[in-house]
């Protein structure tokens, strides 16, 4: 019996000791792989490297971070999957990722329900509004990016639009955003064009909205492969009114794609895009070209705004759990509420019960696209 | 007629185009096996991936079509030797199964031989818009259009010139009787897809200019050549190119002048009426009772 009782001894205090340096676990889930691939892709390297670059410098709180993520590949009911995982199996202390709405949405009551700190990396509005005790995002909304669109307009005149939206949820909401504030502006929506999933042509959309009297500026609300096409065909049809694209196509991948028919191209979009071209005044320069170098020396790509909403989320959790002093989920949560002032790729973050985006629109810069590269638009 | 009218039926007739070369691939396979091959889509993927892989790293481009679409070829044979033949004799609803895992697997050794990305391949003669009649086309749909009626025009000298074509269509016919005759059906099933691949990797090729290409384009291009297989009558070649383009000018058509948000619906709803009220599609005998 006796070395039993010695034995169980041991473990136990091994176990007392391993307590003390528990890390502090935060979860992930992110779209890696299927169609929303370039959000999850670089989100995921950016949480990696950073989780690294944290641990190598002493952690959180003493505590080495430790980074669990799984790829939901798109798929809301992965998504849901996952985040039971995350709450039950491997007990994380608090969760930032979830690279679209559909995902984020999908988890939503799951986090409710468990208590769980998190933050989104995806765009809607919904996700926010109406505020959700526990759930906080980083990435401007899609009314926001609405409003930062038509108040360009309206310095230019542009008074009758057309809108073309892709299958998308993020496609979707943003336009449901954008036809509930375009009044606001005093913009009127004349033509209402959609297309779908793996769609290869939009000539038949774009030729209707050509036709439609009036037009001076269309909107394409959508990410991915589609507004590539959609600024190829429009481009082939030779439309005269200046084409709007949403942030979603922020990445050096979109004018590539769309090649020389991205000329004059206009869209709101974060700092990092541009970062070399900020004046050294900017309050954001230093965080935005920071973490593009950091992205670009390691992983040797193009960086994306989509990594930078991660770093930002990342960036708030840690900040958070400095200010709580633990990992208490509902001091973490309280703590996130009450950052303010955190300068991260999209802008300033400053939380509060009521606004759980923390960003206002002045964080959106709107772009050109002029030879083959960004331009801050006049 | 109008130079709307003209646009929307170039726009149809060049996506019917590149459906009708998919269809015609599920037509070959099911001819010779009675077997869907749902991993057709996947050759078109490999078509458009390959030659934007090649093309990136510098081939040309001429060069890089020819090696997209022979190397889609030897996947296609790889799948009949490694997976259909190790399986012939099982029913063919098993078959079907396995061409459904082929298909996943091969999407996912896309993303690892090539990435996750959307890739261009740039346009074989200029990106400069012609006009015609008051609408504008890419020269890139003439080359669609071109390559499909060559094509056609070739595989029709294949099929009823040619002593592989003719096994071929008498495996398809009796397979029982054909091989008593002699025929190799082995041989039959491997040149179908071999021949097969290599028609969708053609469609993947000349389709990539104008709607790039990624690892998962396959699944929806595959689900509308199957539609337009479907509506020209499973098996028919002429029923493939009539379905095939008839289902892009009803997309076009649909998404012009009535409303684009049901564009796909559109062309999902006119299969169901086919498959309801013209089970054996546009062009097709009545297979069914033929066989009885």
């Amino acid at each position: 019996m006796k070395p039993y009782a010695w034995l169980a001894a041991a473990m136990l205090a091994a176990a007392t000791a391993v307590q003390a340096q528990e890390p502090i676990r935060i979860g992930s889930f992110l779209s890696v792989t299927g169609p929303a691939a370039f959000l999850g892709d670089p989100e995921q390297k950016t949480l990696e490297l950073y989780v690294e670059k944290l641990n190598a410098g002493g952690g959180v709180l003493g505590r080495k971070l430790q980074l669990t993520v799984y790829d939901s590949a798109g798929d809301a009911e992965k998504a849901r999957a996952f985040t039971k995982r995350l709450i039950e199996q491997d007990k994380v202390d608090l969760m930032v990722g979830g690279s679209t709405t559909g995902e984020t949405m999908a988890v939503v009551p799951l986090i409710e329900q468990a208590g769980m700190p998190f933050i989104s990396l995806a765009g809607a509005v919904v996700i926010v509004d109406p505020v959700k005790k526990w759930v906080f995002k980083t990435p401007h909304s899609d009314r926001q990016a609405c409003e930062r669109i038509f108040v360009d307009m309206k310095a230019r005149g542009t008074t009758k639009i057309a809108l073309i939206t892709g299958p998308g949820g993020f496609d979707k909401s943003m336009r449901g955003q954008c036809m509930q504030v375009a009044k606001n502006y005093g913009i009127e929506i004349v033509a209402d064009e959609a297309y779908g999933a793996g769609d290869t042509d939009m000539t038949a959309q774009l030729s209707k909205i050509k036709n439609t009297l009036g037009v001076q500026a269309v909107l394409n609300c959508g990410f991915g492969q589609g507004p590539a096409i959609v600024t190829k065909n429009y481009r082939q049809l030779a439309i005269g009114a200046s084409l709007y694209q949403s942030h979603g196509v922020a990445s050096k991948q979109f004018i590539k794609l769309a090649g020389d028919a991205a000329e004059g191209v206009r869209l709101p979009a974060a700092a990092l895009l541009i970062a070399e071209a900020l004046p050294d005044s900017d309050p954001q320069k230093k965080v935005v070209l920071g973490y593009k170098r950091e992205y670009e020396s390691r992983f040797k790509s193009d960086v994306s705004t989509f990594g930078g909403h991660a770093y930002d989320g990342l960036m708030i959790a840690v900040e958070a759990l400095k200010k709580a002093g633990s990992t208490d989920k509902a001091k973490v949560r309280d703590a996130i509420e009450s950052v303010r002032g955190l300068m991260g790729t999209a802008g300033v973050f400053n939380y509060s019960p009521t606004d759980h985006v923390g960003l206002d629109v002045s964080g959106f810069r709107m772009l050109e696209i002029r030879k083959g590269d960004w331009t801050l638009a006049k | 007629m109008s130079a709307q009218l003209v646009q929307f039926l170039l726009t149809g007739l060049t996506v019917g185009a590149i459906y009708a070369l998919v269809a015609l691939g599920f037509a070959i396979i099911f001819n010779a096996s009675h077997v869907i091959n749902f991993a057709q889509g996947e050759f078109v993927m490999i078509g458009g991936m390959a030659a934007a892989g090649c093309v990136e790293a510098g081939l040309p481009l001429p060069l890089a079509a020819l090696v997209a679409v022979a190397g889609a070829m030897l996947v296609g044979l790889a799948l009949e030797k490694l997976a259909v033949e190790p399986a012939r004799g099982a029913p063919v609803v098993t078959l079907i199964i396995i061409t459904i895992g082929a298909s996943i697997l091969l999407r996912g050794l896309a993303t690892l031989v090539w990435d996750k990305k959307i890739h261009s391949v740039p346009a074989f003669s200029g990106e400069a818009p012609l006009k015609l009649g008051g609408a504008t086309l890419l020269p890139q749909t003439l080359w669609v259009l071109g390559a499909t009626v060559l094509t056609v025009a070739l595989l029709w000298w294949f099929f009823n010139r040619t002593l592989t074509g003719k096994a071929i269509l008498a495996v398809s016919h009796n397979r029982l009787a054909a091989q008593l005759m002699g025929i190799s059906v082995r041989r039959v099933l491997l040149v179908s897809f071999g021949l097969s691949a290599a028609l969708g990797a053609l469609a993947g090729v000349l389709i990539a200019p104008i709607s790039f290409t990624s690892w998962d384009v396959g699944v929806m291009l595959g689900l509308k050549g199957f539609a337009a297989a479907i509506l020209g009558g499973m098996g028919s070649g002429p029923g493939a190119i009539i379905g095939g383009l008839a289902l892009g000018l009803i997309e076009a058509l649909g998404a012009g002048y009535l409303s684009s948000a049901y564009k796909d619906v559109f062309a999902f709803v006119i299969i169901l009426a086919a498959l309801i009220f013209l089970p054996d599609g546009l062009a097709g005998r009545r297979r069914s009772t033929e066989r009885v």
